[in-house]
């Protein structure tokens, strides 16, 4: 059953990020081109994308998941420099090419030889990510 | 009159019933960059069939319905494989020290008010819109 759930929910993530337009780059470097010609889509496919969360997360409140036996941890509080330093890394990657993991999966079907090529650097980038950010700890420790 | 906005309602709508569906039934958090990173790192074996059935669903259906409901979509990307390249290791890296990306972090972060997916949503964004002011506009090369 946990299989059959998340094949639904990826194929609901997949056919929302096909129509809402989010496997175009153009749109998604669009949204992040604030001095150019910005295209406001992303901010509705975001908006669009809370509201059912929002309701789910309530449904958590005294309750289990249907097959599993409980619910994700509530969100740690602190902030830490893996947090900062990954999501900057994150988002210079994302505004370089306008892909992230979601919609680089989405797309790989239609995204030509290019969008074959950015899932295995980022395949690659992931494998890269625990020695990494271990180093980025003992830097960190240093200091 | 312009119904992109609708659309994209329309997909982001989808996407929060799908991470809905992943939360409420599986009790799971629904992040692309954990999902496959978890594939990358064979952490937590048990979730191993949970997590192929995702990415099955994720690529295999835009692949069916495309023809049917979007027929026009294309990615646009670059043909700079340099930048492809360069762009994929940072997006595998930064996701994964991170913890989460747009939709981890993003819309199922935001959604349950955790200050680490807003913070992360804020630094992310902040990184994206200055990296295409400085290539797009400055350098001019994406």
């Amino acid at each position: 059953m946990r299989g059959l759930f998340a094949f639904l929910a990826g194929s609901l993530f997949g056919t929302g990020l096909l129509i809402s337009g989010m496997t175009d780059t153009t749109r998604v470097q669009g949204w992040l081109d604030v001095f150019g010609n910005w295209d406001p889509t992303l901010a509705f496919v975001m908006g669009g994308a809370i509201l059912p969360m929002l309701v789910a997360w309530r449904l958590t409140r005294n309750r289990a998941p249907l097959v599993v036996d409980r619910f994700p941890a509530p969100p740690r509080a602190e902030l830490d420099r893996r947090l900062i330093v990954g999501s900057v890394l994150f988002g210079v990657g994302w505004g370089l090419a306008g892909l992230c993991p979601g919609p680089a999966m989405a797309s790989l079907s239609y995204g030509g030889v290019g969008g074959i090529v950015f899932l295995i650097a980022m395949i690659a980038g992931m494998f890269a990510a625990p020695k990494l950010g271990a180093q980025l700890d003992r830097v960190a420790n240093a200091a | 009159m312009n119904v992109e906005w609708l659309w994209g309602l329309a997909g982001g709508l989808l996407i929060g019933l799908g991470a809905a569906v992943y939360l409420l039934c599986n009790g799971r958090i629904m992040g692309a960059s954990g999902i496959l990173g978890g594939l990358v790192e064979r952490n937590d074996r048990s979730a191993t069939t949970e997590r192929l059935a995702f990415v099955a669903g994720l690529i295999g259906v835009p692949f069916l319905l495309r023809p049917l409901i979007a027929p026009q979509a294309q990615t646009h990307l670059t043909g700079d494989m340099a930048i492809v390249i360069l762009a994929g290791l940072l997006v595998g890296v930064g996701t994964r020290i991170a913890n989460g990306c747009t939709s981890g972090h993003g819309v199922c972060g935001i959604s349950r008010f955790s200050l680490r997916g807003i913070v992360a949503t804020v630094f992310y964004i902040l990184a994206g819109g200055l990296t295409v002011a400085l290539f797009r506009h400055a350098l001019g090369v994406i």
